[in-house]
């Protein structure tokens, strides 16, 4: 029982790491030729799979039926997306709390106030509150960000979600699909291409979090950052751009989620994602 | 990467990749308030040991020309209690104590009479707005200098007129920017500013400039509950820019 454990066990992490020893093959189709080298990809990625599939076999064997499943989140994914989501939702909140102390991007006298955030969005329950809850998260954010980042870089992973050149063309049929009943492009991957590009603007949106709010905790120290971003000012309406980047990103990713399910939901608390829709 | 396993085999598969995850549940310890308040403030305490390790002693603050200067008018009047203490400013002393060789009172002329400086700087307050403002006063570190005191210590106490009451690290305090200052827009400062003598650090959020000082204190050790005004009350004791 434990040694048919190990045995999947392993060939899931092989599954996952295989791809990194070889780039080079993968990466160079998919840059040069674009969608058109889609169906080499797979095929590059089938054949690694190949080679691992006996080792599951022995216990596939004893089953009558089998399903057809993949495992598409590797741990370190799944970890690092639910510690980001918490993260991201504290940051938001209390942002929105320490934004309503001077809620303005212009002079104090006379100060204009913006926009009014209704107490109840936010948290932290006061200013040195709000603070306290931005200052602690913020570097469970960095790190959640940094450990993403970093993995799917080592593990190869980022080739299923980094949006590429490649990946332009199929981006207004998929919007065509989701937002006017278009027909449904053919799934190519474990992500469409719409799908890529809003994960990868979300790895730029918390850059950009992350370095304009290093410019404003420490405007200072950071002096030359604060004179990239264009100023303190600035710094701080962009700031709360990537703050707004993300609240345009959250709601359309949940109304997602909703829509395709539990399996799918599933998959980023299990890692298996069953029966998926892109063939092999 | 689809491969064909048992159903069984893939409901346990995820099982066992579930929880793996639970580490992340440990978070949910932030609903409980009573848990949540103290981790948020160590998070603070955190922050502040971080900022104290990325201050750079001698990086200067960003300086601004005259033109760049918010006019006077623009300078919010901001304080916490009133805006004039009542200080008599003819009898107004300085009273240095602590780890100082010459502890005692001083004259906002043996102030004077150190070297001037005077400076255009951004004051940030810890709401999110800024000023650029015109400053002049004696560097902190001469004034150190002067009364003998052990700059070897970890910090600076101040108390003020108007019961405010601030701590400072040495590091900020000796930055060749940190002013006793005494001048804004090259007039001695006005009341609602805190006369006669103020801080201004602009390495540092509004509310360590404390006003209307009235006593410094060189000190190793801080008094728990007693290290600035708001800092007591959950903002960061750095406070450092």
């Amino acid at each position: 029982m434990s040694n048919e454990e190990e045995s999947i066990e392993d060939s899931g992490e092989k599954q996952d790491t295989a791809p990194s020893p070889e780039p080079l093959p993968i990466a160079k189709p998919d840059a040069v030729e674009g969608t058109e080298a889609q169906p080499e990809i797979l095929a590059a990625e089938c054949a690694v799979v190949e080679v691992e599939v006996p080792s599951t076999e022995p216990v596939a064997a004893e089953e009558p039926e089998l399903v057809r499943a993949a495992y598409e989140h590797p741990l370190p994914i799944r970890i690092t997306h639910w510690v980001n989501a918490i993260s991201l939702f504290v940051m938001v909140t209390s942002g929105l709390r320490i934004f309503r102390a001077f809620p303005s991007f212009g002079p104090k006298i006379p100060e204009k106030v913006l926009i009014e955030i209704p107490k109840s969005l936010t948290l932290g329950g006061w200013l040195a509150g709000a603070l306290q809850w931005h200052f602690t998260f913020m570097w469970l954010f960095a790190a959640g960000g940094v450990v993403y980042v970093a993995y799917q870089v080592a593990s190869g992973h980022f080739r299923t979600m980094l949006f590429t050149p490649g990946d332009i063309p199929g981006v207004w049929p998929m919007a065509r699909h989701y937002f006017f009943f278009g027909p449904k492009p053919p799934a190519t991957g474990q992500y469409n291409p719409l799908q890529k590009l809003a994960y990868t603007s979300t790895i730029g949106l918390g850059l950009l979090s992350l370095l304009t709010g290093l410019v404003l905790y420490k405007p200072t120290q950071f002096s030359w950052l604060a004179f990239l971003f264009g100023g303190f000012h600035l710094t701080r309406v962009w700031h709360f751009a990537a703050m707004c980047g993300f609240l345009a990103f959250i709601p359309g990713h949940l109304i997602m989620v909703l829509l395709h399910g539990w399996s799918n939901f599933y998959s980023m608390l299990s890692g298996w994602k069953r029966d998926p829709e892109y063939q092999e | 990467m689809i491969t064909r396993l048992g159903d069984k085999e893939l409901k346990r598969q995820s099982r066992r990749q579930l929880l793996k995850l639970a580490p992340v549940a440990v978070l949910g310890v932030f609903a409980f308030p009573k848990v949540s308040d103290r981790l948020v403030a160590a998070g603070v305490r955190f922050s502040d040991w971080a900022s104290g390790e990325l201050f750079r002693s001698q990086h200067p603050a960003h300086t601004f020309s005259d033109s760049e200067v918010v006019p006077f008018a623009k300078f919010p009047y901001n304080y916490y209690d009133v805006v004039d203490p009542g200080v008599d400013l003819g009898k107004w002393t300085l009273t240095v104590e602590g780890d100082v060789q010459h502890p005692g009172e001083y004259t906002l002329a043996q102030i004077h009479a150190l070297p001037k400086i005077c400076q255009n700087t951004r004051h940030i307050c810890v709401e999110g707005w800024d000023v650029v403002g015109s400053f002049g006063g004696a560097s902190i570190s001469d004034f150190l200098k002067l009364v003998g005191a052990n700059t070897g210590a970890r910090f600076l106490e101040v108390e003020c007129a108007d019961d405010y009451y601030e701590s400072i690290d040495m590091a900020s305090i000796l930055h060749p920017q940190s002013l006793l200052c005494y001048e804004m827009y090259g007039q001695p400062l006005d009341r609602g500013h805190g006369a006669p003598l103020r801080l201004q650090m602009p390495t540092k959020l509004g509310y360590k400039q404390a006003k209307y000082l009235d006593t410094i204190r060189v000190t190793n050790v801080l008094r728990p509950d007693k290290t600035g005004y708001w800092e007591d009350q959950g903002y960061s004791w750095f406070g450092g820019l």
